[in-house]
């Protein structure tokens, strides 16, 4: 007994260096595996309300260009409407706005991030305001990301930027389907593996979200392929992608509401009971 | 002691410097400086080792909470507070070993030496565990070497501007 409490008083040291670091360690490995529960995140009130006191301050400075960007959504909205209203009307409580799948709401990023191999964003609005986890959030030009976690005023998104992240996604011309990754390389591009070698791919094509998710509506943009190559081993596409949207400067995003998911939910996990 | 204050100031300003403002720069796209080291750096030389270890802890780990990167910044500080007594006595020899070392009073060189080693091995660790792959070996040590240099000229910098007056 004495020479263990003599062992410990010696290496005191060492041994807290080690406990501590265990610590450390067990927390990255556990923020490098998606879906666990997270001990560390951003969304704990101090770090969040410096977040966005901060970008209080920073908002202004990007106004300009934010405006020009929603000016020009509103534009092509607009114009889609322009289109659609010549043939059929909506009232308030047409059936198509009241039952519809999918809603879309406005909400506000406050930290962003696009170097590391795991990026998450933040947003300024939580459970409070309807968020809610594996929300699917969008910009106006494409996808960013799947709510992650939620508190009661903020929300964290796992960014498509995420070595962790696989979307559903598909090629617009010939729906073939394929896996979203990131290979952690370039802030703008992103990989689409698992596409079959029958697809016909060119440079310049157009890739969208698949319908395979309760998460993302069918046919969201998300880029167009800049590069691709058989692997002749697997008989599969590597494709690199070159995103719409400009992930290093984003602000006012969309959370989509999936209307349904209590019903798609309950089905999924009967399916599992039953497994 | 009333360096507490002093201490617990540098704590909070550092934080506060590297989350609001540094981890903005991204210079070419993938350089983005770390100061926050310079806490750990800075620590009072005769501390207790247990002591500076639980506070590069907490240092490390209030980034994390800023960041979302788990665990990796409160590791790679706990690295560097435990290696600071042989890298101090590396670099200043035998006035570390009497304790009468004033940090100010030092060489440049002696100081230049301390913090590159010091930064080098902060950032090695950090960019490695966030990486957490031998995939991406080579970006973990162009990143390293980047991130270092920057973060060590902004160090030497601030020390500098903080050097107290004789």
């Amino acid at each position: 007994m004495q020479q263990i409490f003599n062992f410990i008083v010696r290496f005191k040291t060492g041994l807290t260096f080690l406990l501590l670091m265990f610590v450390a360690l067990f927390l990255t490995v556990e923020a490098h595996s998606y879906h666990t529960s997270k001990w560390v995140s951003s969304t704990n009130f101090i770090s969040a309300s410096i977040f966005e006191f901060k970008s209080g301050i920073t908002d202004y400075i990007g106004l300009y260009s934010e405006n020009e960007k929603l000016t020009l959504e509103n534009t092509r909205l607009r114009n889609k409407l322009l289109n659609l209203e010549e043939n059929a009307i909506f009232d308030q409580d047409s059936l198509i706005l009241k039952d519809s799948t999918f809603i879309s709401f406005p909400v506000k990023l406050i930290s962003n991030s696009y170097l590391k191999t795991d990026n998450y964003l933040l947003l300024n609005k939580g459970e409070k305001d309807g968020m809610y986890e594996n929300m699917g959030i969008i910009s106006s030009q494409g996808i960013v990301g799947i709510v992650e976690e939620t508190t009661a005023n903020y929300a964290r998104v796992i960014s498509i930027l995420n070595s962790n992240i696989s979307i559903n996604a598909k090629l617009k011309k010939s729906n073939h389907f394929g896996s979203l990754t990131w290979n952690a390389k370039q802030p703008n591009f992103v990989e689409l593996v698992d596409v079959p070698r029958s697809a016909v791919i060119k440079v310049g094509d157009s890739v969208v979200t698949g319908g395979n998710s309760l998460i993302f509506p069918e046919n969201l943009p998300i880029g167009e392929i800049s590069d691709f190559q058989l692997n002749e081993n697997q008989g599969y596409y590597d494709i690199s992608i070159k995103l719409f949207n400009d992930m290093t400067s984003l602000k006012n995003l969309y959370a989509i509401q999936f209307n349904r998911r209590e019903e798609a939910s309950f089905l999924l996990e009967n399916k599992q009971a039953d497994e | 002691m009333s360096n507490y204050g002093l201490h617990i100031l540098r704590f909070v300003i550092l934080l506060l410097l590297q989350v609001l403002i540094l981890n903005n720069i991204k210079l070419y796209g993938f350089v983005n400086p770390y100061i926050y080291p310079l806490f750990i750096i800075l620590l009072p030389l005769n501390l207790n080792q247990i002591q500076a270890l639980f506070l590069a802890f907490t240092m490390g780990l209030s980034l994390d909470f800023f960041e979302n990167t788990g665990g990796i910044h409160a590791a790679s500080c706990l690295v560097i507070a435990y290696i600071r007594p042989l890298v101090l006595r590396f670099s200043f020899g035998i006035n570390y070993d009497y304790q009468t070392l004033k940090f100010y009073n030092e060489g440049f060189k002696q100081r230049f030496n301390y913090l590159a080693i010091m930064i080098f091995a902060h950032h090695l660790v950090m960019f490695s565990l966030e990486a957490f792959s031998f995939q991406h070996a080579m970006l973990v040590l162009k990143n390293t070497l980047y991130s270092g240099l920057f973060s060590l000229f902004l160090m030497l910098l601030i020390i500098q501007l903080i050097r107290k007056e004789k």
